[in-house]
């Protein structure tokens, strides 16, 4: 498997992301992390920051209520939900982090055909779950950690995609 | 190259006061995790004995990176003259894909994230990353 997956076709990339293979270490940093995660905290603080620093993507939050501005953004009940939803959904794949393709099918089609989400959204909230997660862990965060999806088959476009469930939500939306 | 508004530039001189402290810091642990998560990077520095996490020529090269910062926060309101010299070295001699300036961008903000908790607020962090954002595009300036 070429590590540079920009160049990948896109057969090598279904093979490659069919292909996940977690070492022990991998997966007992990733479990670890979610394990000590507060959902409701991490979630609601990743969520709001997104919607905050990059402000387009609020246009999926449209019946969400006031989002006028960053104070209103942080303090919005559906947002903070909306927040915890995400990571509860994150975490059925840091339960079948064998699996992940199959545990997302559902949710990825949901994303692309009733959401119409654009996959680069998926980006653009994984990095800012990174910044809040590396905020509570300071520099226990370190860069193994931070490492670890970027070393996983599943994440065909070669960047780094924490969590990098994210990029096999949209993966799948690319066929 | 023009920046942000007037509110942007005052949000990311009045955080770079408490950041220039930790500059070199900084510098060092983006540069780091840049090397580590994005391997790709390291075709660049092709040329060091050592580009394991925290080594000697990481450390001075985070060093030098963050220097550009601070240069780029001094001219601010005018980044495209600011660092036209650095735009042709990046453009003519060290040829670095502007793609990767994202990427360093990327790690900045996460090293920011830990080394300031409190302080990189939602807020903070929209208008660093607007700045890094023209920093970047400043810098690519030259190359075609």
């Amino acid at each position: 498997m070429r590590h540079s997956a920009f160049f990948l076709k896109p057969e090598e990339k279904e093979k490659n992301a069919a292909m996940v293979e977690w070492t022990e270490q991998e997966r007992s940093i990733i479990t670890n992390i979610f394990g000590n995660l507060d959902y409701e905290d991490v979630g609601s603080k990743a969520l709001s920051r997104c919607l905050i620093v990059y402000p387009w993507t609020q246009r999926y939050f449209a019946s969400f209520g006031n989002l006028y501005n960053a104070e209103a953004i942080k303090t919005n009940p559906n947002i903070a939900a909306h927040g915890t939803k995400v990571l509860h959904g994150l975490d059925r794949a840091v339960k079948n982090m064998d699996n992940i393709k199959a545990t997302y099918a559902e949710l990825s089609v949901l994303h692309s055909e009733k959401l119409h989400v654009d996959p680069d959204n998926f980006k653009l909230l994984a990095d800012c779950l990174t910044i809040v997660i590396a905020a509570k862990l300071g520099s226990a965060f370190s860069p193994e950690i931070q490492a670890v999806p970027l070393k996983s088959a599943a994440c065909a476009t070669g960047e780094e995609l924490w969590p990098l469930f994210m990029c096999v939500t949209s993966f799948q939306m690319k066929k | 190259m023009t920046f942000g508004s007037a509110k942007d530039k005052e949000v990311v001189k009045a955080f770079w006061t408490k950041l220039a402290p930790k500059a070199d810091d900084v510098g060092a642990d983006a540069l780091s995790r840049m090397l580590a998560v994005y391997p790709q990077t390291k075709t660049y520095f092709a040329h060091w004995k050592d580009l394991s996490p925290g080594s000697a020529p990481v450390k001075k090269h985070g060093k030098t990176v963050m220097g550009g910062v601070a240069d780029a926060v001094g001219k601010i309101d005018d980044l495209t003259a600011g660092l036209l010299d650095l735009s042709e070295l990046h453009a003519f001699t060290l040829r670095v894909d502007p793609a990767n300036f994202k990427i360093l961008s990327h790690n900045i903000l996460v090293v920011l994230a830990i080394v300031f908790p409190n302080e990189f607020t939602p807020e903070v962090h929209v208008a660093l990353d607007k700045f890094l954002g023209a920093l970047s595009r400043a810098l690519a300036e030259k190359y075609r």
